[in-house]
């Protein structure tokens, strides 16, 4: 036991020098790109894991969950940028972000809870499209989001300072900023996977009439999924706003809600490590994809035949057939099943 | 002896449909209470609208003193009625361990924030759960399934599970929906035993089955419904030789 303790704190601690280092590591061998696209990484995981409270534990397809991350960054965008004057702190800001996508996530719920599967994900769909096509057109007759034109000069979330002497990037900050609210939200969510309302999602998800016999209140629990990831995707959406300084509402397509909707699949519904690989992997791959596509054709055949920017979606889509085809489950599958069999294993010595 | 459930003159029509026509019927404290009858009877239907799955187009019930006002399923469980499905109902991936726990659910309080903190509250509470589910799984006899995947337990065992995972909501009704269905002889001995066990230990148990041999030696009284209307309910000797349910179940002998 005391060993499994120390093994752990040790784990942990390894977990954490790696986080510190890996931004400089990154720095150093590939320059500021590659920090930008870490920090991108954690966004997306923060994202992912809020979906996956909704589609992976609670089992409810949503299609528009991009919806809760463009509340989370137009909050943002007019509570600190020169549109309305105003210039709260980040961590004003992102309670309220929390907050508000949390109540549109109940907007959401409330009229979908008889829906399921193929019907919820039609509704969800629309739901997305609304708020975006809502954020379009909310320039008049009172302008409050700016259109199309989307909301620019956002304040930053960090400056670059210097630490003894050493100039130190934004994207350094930035990057321990979105590690440490990406750890929370892991944290939270793995506690709430085991608690009592994580069984009530999955009890939900495997069969929800018998989940009500056994007096869930459905309503409330699946509400309460969608706001809690809603709620996630909100705090993301408000740390988009303030790392890109800028907002328009062609960032939250329908596209950005399939991605998200992949990396959970990918990595394994339900699997928090799981869905933060696929996450790291659906950022990471792209990027690669995008920057070897054009000197691989130079070196192979002399000049580039397929354009790099097309090559990288036809690439990802052949890498997302292959995970599927290979590991229908994902890459790394819920070990719910698992943990519980060694649980019951270790009962039955004692 | 106390009427634990009364239902008067219920009724349930699907279109034109009439289901179920005014049937009255009382289930007293302690006993075990068959209800019987040919295939699309009502019986299943009757069931549905005790435990709320169904809304009754009319009739009211009584249940343990109070009148049972039903909006949703879960509201009913929490009065005290639980209950089995003719084609079982488990949470397939999730272990048998984790299916008895999810029925604590509404005996149970934590909330998401004491979740997060992982209080002592809730770390007491989530030992009690566990600690509660394991006994249940020992009470039903499936104690060393605790790990194994609700989906890869034998027939009999899942039966069990559903059982077990009814009790987990401290039911004063246990209302099992044809439990010895697809059942081999010895499985069902085991069934009636632990259906005897259950009623010992102070919980009613309604029940609806086919087998007339397991329900005339088990059940205290009767009740057996035809077309929806209920056709006789008394103990099983008398009820077996009543001509109207052994032409419901028979014919009608030919006369000439």
């Amino acid at each position: 036991m005391m060993q499994d303790q120390k093994k752990k704190v040790l784990g942990i601690a390894l977990i954490g020098v790696a986080l510190a280092v890996l931004p400089f590591v990154i720095g150093m061998g590939f320059g500021n790109a590659w920090i930008r696209m870490l920090d991108f990484a954690l966004l997306y995981i923060m994202l992912a894991l809020g979906l996956n409270i909704v589609v992976g534990f609670a089992g409810l397809l949503d299609l528009g969950y991009i919806a809760f991350y463009a509340v989370g960054a137009y909050i943002y965008a007019l509570l600190a940028s020169p549109h309305f004057g105003l210039h709260w702190p980040l961590w004003a800001i992102l309670p309220v972000g929390a907050l508000i996508a949390g109540i549109f996530g109940v907007l959401l719920g409330t009229p979908t809870l008889k829906l399921r599967g193929d019907y919820l994900a039609i509704v969800t769909l629309g739901f997305g499209e609304i708020i975006r096509i809502f954020l379009n057109n909310l320039n008049a007759p009172v302008n409050i989001t700016n259109g199309p034109k989307g909301i620019a000069g956002i304040d930053p979330l960090a400056k670059n300072i210097e630490i003894f002497g050493y100039p130190l990037h934004s994207l350094y900050l930035i990057y321990y900023l979105f590690v440490a609210l990406a750890l929370l939200i892991v944290f939270v969510t793995m506690r709430l996977e085991n608690s009592r309302l994580g069984r009530a999602w999955v009890a939900i998800r495997e069969d929800e009439i018998a989940a009500k016999a056994c007096g869930i209140n459905t309503r409330n629990v699946k509400l309460l999924a969608f706001a809690m990831g809603a709620s996630f995707g909100g705090v993301a959406g408000g740390l988009f706003a303030g790392f890109q300084q800028f907002v328009s509402p062609e960032s939250f397509g329908l596209f950005e809600s399939i991605m998200v909707l992949c990396m959970v699949v990918l990595g394994g519904m339900g699997n928090i490590p799981g869905v933060i690989l696929g996450a790291v992997v659906l950022t990471v791959l792209p990027e690669l994809f995008r920057q070897w596509a054009g000197p691989m054709q130079m070196a192979v055949f002399g000049q580039t035949y397929i354009d790099p920017e097309s090559m990288r979606l036809l690439l990802f889509g052949i890498a997302l057939i292959l995970v599927m085809r290979f590991r229908p489950m994902g890459l790394l599958p819920s070990s719910r099943r698992k943990a519980e069999f060694e649980h019951a294993e270790e009962g039955a010595q004692a | 002896m106390t009427a634990l459930l009364q239902a008067r003159n219920i009724a349930k029509h699907f279109g034109g449909i009439r289901a179920l026509k005014d049937v009255s019927l009382t289930i007293n404290a302690g006993e075990i209470y068959g209800l019987i009858g040919p295939n699309g009877a009502g019986k299943t239907t009757f069931f549905n609208v005790i435990t709320g799955l169904y809304q009754r187009d009319g009739g009211d019930i009584v249940f343990a003193g109070q009148p049972l006002h039903v909006e949703s399923p879960h509201e009913v469980t929490q009065a005290g009625i639980a209950r089995t499905f003719q084609n079982i109902r488990l949470f397939a991936e999730m272990s048998a361990l984790e299916n008895v726990m999810v029925g604590r659910h509404l005996r149970s309080k934590g909330s998401v924030i004491g979740a997060v903190l992982r209080t002592a509250t809730v770390r007491a509470e989530e030992a009690a759960i566990r600690a509660k589910a394991t006994e249940l799984l020992a009470y039903v006899g499936i104690a060393g399934k605790a790990g194994v995947r609700a989906a890869s337990l034998s027939y009999g065992d899942q039966r069990r599970l559903e059982i077990a995972r009814a009790l987990a909501t401290e039911p004063k009704l246990l209302a099992l929906d044809e439990p010895a269905a697809g059942m081999n002889a010895t499985e069902t001995a085991g069934l009636r035993a632990l259906i005897e066990k259950v009623r010992t230990d102070g919980t009613t148990v309604l029940l609806i089955e086919h087998d007339v041999r397991l329900i005339m030696g088990l059940c205290d009284r009767v009740a057996v419904l035809d077309y929806g209307e209920k056709i006789a309910e008394d103990v099983p000797a008398v009820v077996q030789k009543d001509p109207r349910v052994v032409s419901a179940y028979l014919g009608v002998p030919y006369e000439q």
